[in-house]
């Protein structure tokens, strides 16, 4: 037993680093630490630097254009990118629909499609969730009817995050209305320009234009655009789900807000000195830190197990746990940087993204943080809410 | 980065997990408790045959050459069983004043006693007004000659009813809230000035009052510098505060365990209760509470021996405000979804939660190790 890092690994570590060093910018950088959105521009220029650099998909295969790292470096990789911060690789193309290319699609689909991922030159998005199936998504409506040699698809997907940038869409929809809810599922891949596709945005309450709702009327759908086969496709979603456990507790995110949360409280004062001199408030933060580092260590205990019997691509149980911890303390973090703002957290300003161009009201720090805690509420909800992963446990884990 | 036990530890897991599967189950306990020593000097016998005596200490010293990791595999299976006997107070306490501070005549003299079994020993620290501050020292060690006398009141020293020789913390220099002038001493249990009254903590383990009135302490009985003694005071309490999250992490799997396999058989509605998801969610508090004090325990583990000891000290604070909060999380639960059967004595499930409770009070609770961590900037100390 040794909780240490490797040379190796402390030598890869470093050489993150110093590449995040050289190659994100200041603009960037900043944008990420103030919790403000970074542009459709930014994200496509950071997927090619670092896809010349060979580390576009940090857990794909070699042989699809992927790094080949095993789940230790892949987390090292991940945690040094939240920590920078640096934008991370897109999570729709490159963790969701990236894997269930490579592993259930077809050459032509591996060829045509991974390697835009990967470049970015196609931005995906995920049609799951619709307007009546959220926690239960094997409720979906959405349907395609075989009609030659296409899918005729007509429904409705909801809380599309970033379909409004998206050049496609990676959709369940319903492909046997006769079959059990699970079993009448297809997996399709869908050009966001097919006539009959409407996207249509949702505010969230913090004000953020993240996510959409995306119609779809007589959308025309090539029949090579199915992945796998037909009716397999909830096998491939469960698959897409429980895939991702390296990165689900987004410890180096958590990390980075309570760096920031102490240079703010340094900065912000309470009862005539730094609110970091106050004793319940560090009290509050060390709370938080503890579960942060006991996730960190379950966390790594995952990675180690992943990386010594080999990633098995089914869904593990821990993923469950992971992502509720996970998103508990980046909870508790947001709420903590809302605090330290005090009643400079109050007005509502805008981002530059969305065409703010005032002076900033305030100290000219921490302007988004109660948008950041109101948005990141979303995080117990999206993915399976977190009450769904405690039945998954309660279930998997505990045979109940 | 690797989690696995090697093989040898392994063996030693598994052995002990027999061991006290067999005859260590929950009646052995309960008899135990009724009796007038609280624990079992033949079980004690057969912890020494094992080697877990002289488990911690160097082989040049007599002992197997084990570290933290082989006291947690221990600790683990001690909470488990939930076991009676003083080897957290004679092996990891008292073991490691030795280890960590005593000189070379003094390891001959006391360690090869300890590890076959025939000394104990307890640690006479705590005092009516420290509460959790270890530096808190009334207990006065006045030189005479080339000889100390200690004076003063120990209070909740665990295991000291039955403890040959008590490591006693009392002050030689400063005042009484210093960090420096704490000298500790070996003591002789039955020495001439040494009274002490027996009593059973609230779970089922054993502690003393013990008064000092005069007691003489021979200058080779002073382990380390007798008026700068704090370090080597937190060191082995940072020890014993690592082996007691271990303890803490077997308790709670296996009063886990119990609540789970309850929940499976227990009835009500027509249906098994496990089959209502408010209970179900309960249970996955729980299990995730486990979790979280079993990774904290890694990290408290790992870093027992740092020697940076402000960074030691920052990971023991948050072990031991995890396994508080945790150990309530766990305990609190099990009781509830038990219902009445798990207030009742005869039950295991209220053993364990006591253990838990006690686990808390010992070396400082929850918040006093948040509070500390707190002071000491955090475990993400800023640059």
């Amino acid at each position: 037993m040794d909780l240490r890092f490797t040379p190796e690994e402390t030598a890869f570590r470093d050489e993150v680093r110093a590449f995040l060093r050289n190659h994100v910018s200041d603009a960037v950088r900043e944008r990420l630490v103030e919790g403000e959105m970074v542009s459709r521009e930014d994200y496509v220029t950071w997927a090619r630097v670092l896809n010349d650099k060979g580390w576009g998909a940090p857990h794909w295969p070699a042989e699809h254009g992927g790094t080949g790292w095993g789940p230790m470096k892949q987390y090292i990789f991940l945690e040094e990118l939240q920590k920078h911060p640096a934008p991370q690789p897109l999570a729709f193309g490159v963790n969701m629909v990236g894997p269930v290319i490579y592993t259930f699609g077809n050459d032509a689909q591996k060829k045509r499609f991974l390697p835009a991922i990967l470049t970015l030159d196609d931005w995906w998005c995920q049609g799951f969730s619709e307007p009546g199936a959220g926690s239960d998504l094997a409720s979906l409506k959405t349907k395609a009817v075989r009609d030659g040699d296409h899918y005729i698809v007509n429904g409705q997907k909801t809380w599309t995050t970033l379909a409004q940038y998206a050049d496609w869409i990676f959709c369940l929809v319903r492909t046997n209305p006769d079959a059990k809810k699970q079993e009448g599922i297809s997996f399709l891949l869908i050009d966001m320009e097919t006539p009959g596709i409407e996207v249509r945005p949702i505010v969230t309450m913090d004000g953020g234009r993240e996510i959409n709702e995306v119609f779809l009327t007589d959308v025309r759908v090539p029949v090579e655009n199915l992945v796998g086969e037909e009716n397999r496709g909830w096998d491939y979603a469960k698959f897409l789900l429980g895939n991702e456990r390296t990165n689900i507790a987004r410890i180096g995110v958590s990390k980075q807000r309570l760096a920031r949360i102490r240079e703010l409280a340094a900065k912000e004062m309470s009862a005539g000195r730094p609110l970091i001199e106050d004793q319940r408030f560090r009290e509050k933060i060390a709370s938080v830190e503890i579960e942060l580092k006991a996730l960190e260590l379950t966390q790594l205990r995952v990675v180690a197990a992943d990386a010594k019997r080999g990633t098995t691509g089914k869904p593990d149980p821990a993923s469950s746990y992971l992502k509720i911890k996970g998103s508990e303390i980046q909870q508790a973090t947001t709420h903590l940087l809302m605090e330290v703002m005090g009643p400079y957290a109050m007005p509502d300003q805008g981002e530059p993204e969305e065409g703010w161009n005032e002076p900033p009201i305030g100290p000219g720090y921490g302007g988004q943080a109660a948008k950041s805690y109101f948005n990141n509420r979303k995080v117990s909800i999206y993915g399976g809410s977190n009450e769904i992963q405690k039945n998954i446990i309660a279930k998997a884990v505990l045979g109940l | 980065m690797d989690f696995d036990l090697s093989e040898e530890q392994s063996i030693l897991k598994d052995s002990l997990g027999r061991l006290l599967a067999q005859e260590y189950g929950f009646d052995v306990r309960k008899k135990l408790l009724g009796s007038p020593e609280g624990w079992s000097a033949a079980m004690w016998s057969r912890y020494a045959e094992m080697g877990l005596m002289a488990l911690p200490f160097a082989e040049a010293d007599g002992g197997i050459g084990g570290g933290p990791v082989e006291t947690m595999i221990v600790m683990e299976e001690i909470g488990r069983a939930l076991t009676l006997e003083p080897y957290l107070t004679t092996v990891v306490i008292g073991g490691g004043f030795l280890r960590l501070g005593g000189s070379a005549a003094q390891k001959a003299e006391f360690i090869p006693d300890i590890a076959d079994g025939s000394m104990k020993l307890a640690f006479a620290q705590v005092e009516k007004n420290s509460r959790y501050d270890l530096h808190h020292v009334e207990t006065t060690a006045e030189k005479s000659g080339g000889d100390y006398v200690l004076t003063g009141a120990k209070g909740v020293v665990l295991h000291g009813d039955s403890a040959d020789t008590l490591v006693v913390t009392a002050r030689s220099a400063g005042g009484t809230r210093d960090r420096n002038g704490i000298g500790v001493f070996l003591v002789d249990a039955t020495a001439p000035g040494v009274t002490r009254r027996g009593y059973a903590t609230q779970d089922g383990h054993r502690a003393a009052e013990i008064a000092f009135d005069r007691v003489k302490v021979p200058a080779d009985r002073v382990l380390g510098d007798p008026e700068d003694g704090l370090p080597l005071v937190e060191a082995v309490v940072d020890h014993a505060i690592a082996a007691l999250a271990a303890e803490a992490v077997g308790a709670m799997e296996r009063l886990h365990a119990l609540t789970v396999e309850y929940m499976k058989t227990r009835k009500q509605f027509g249906v098994a209760i496990g089959q209502f998801q408010v209970l179900q969610h309960k249970a996955v508090d729980m299990y995730v509470a486990l979790e979280q004090a079993r990774s904290i325990t890694l990290y408290a583990t790992m870093m027992a021996d740092s020697l940076d000891a402000n960074e030691r000290r920052r990971a023991m604070h948050a072990a031991k405000a995890e396994i508080g909060r945790g150990g309530r999380v766990v305990g609190e639960n099990a009781i509830q979804l038990h219902g009445g059967v798990g207030m009742t004595a005869e039950y295991a499930a209220g053993h364990y939660f006591k253990r838990l409770a006690m686990i808390d009070l010992t070396f400082g609770d929850g918040d006093h190790h948040l509070a500390r961590l707190a002071e000491a900037g955090g475990l993400f100390p800023a640059g």
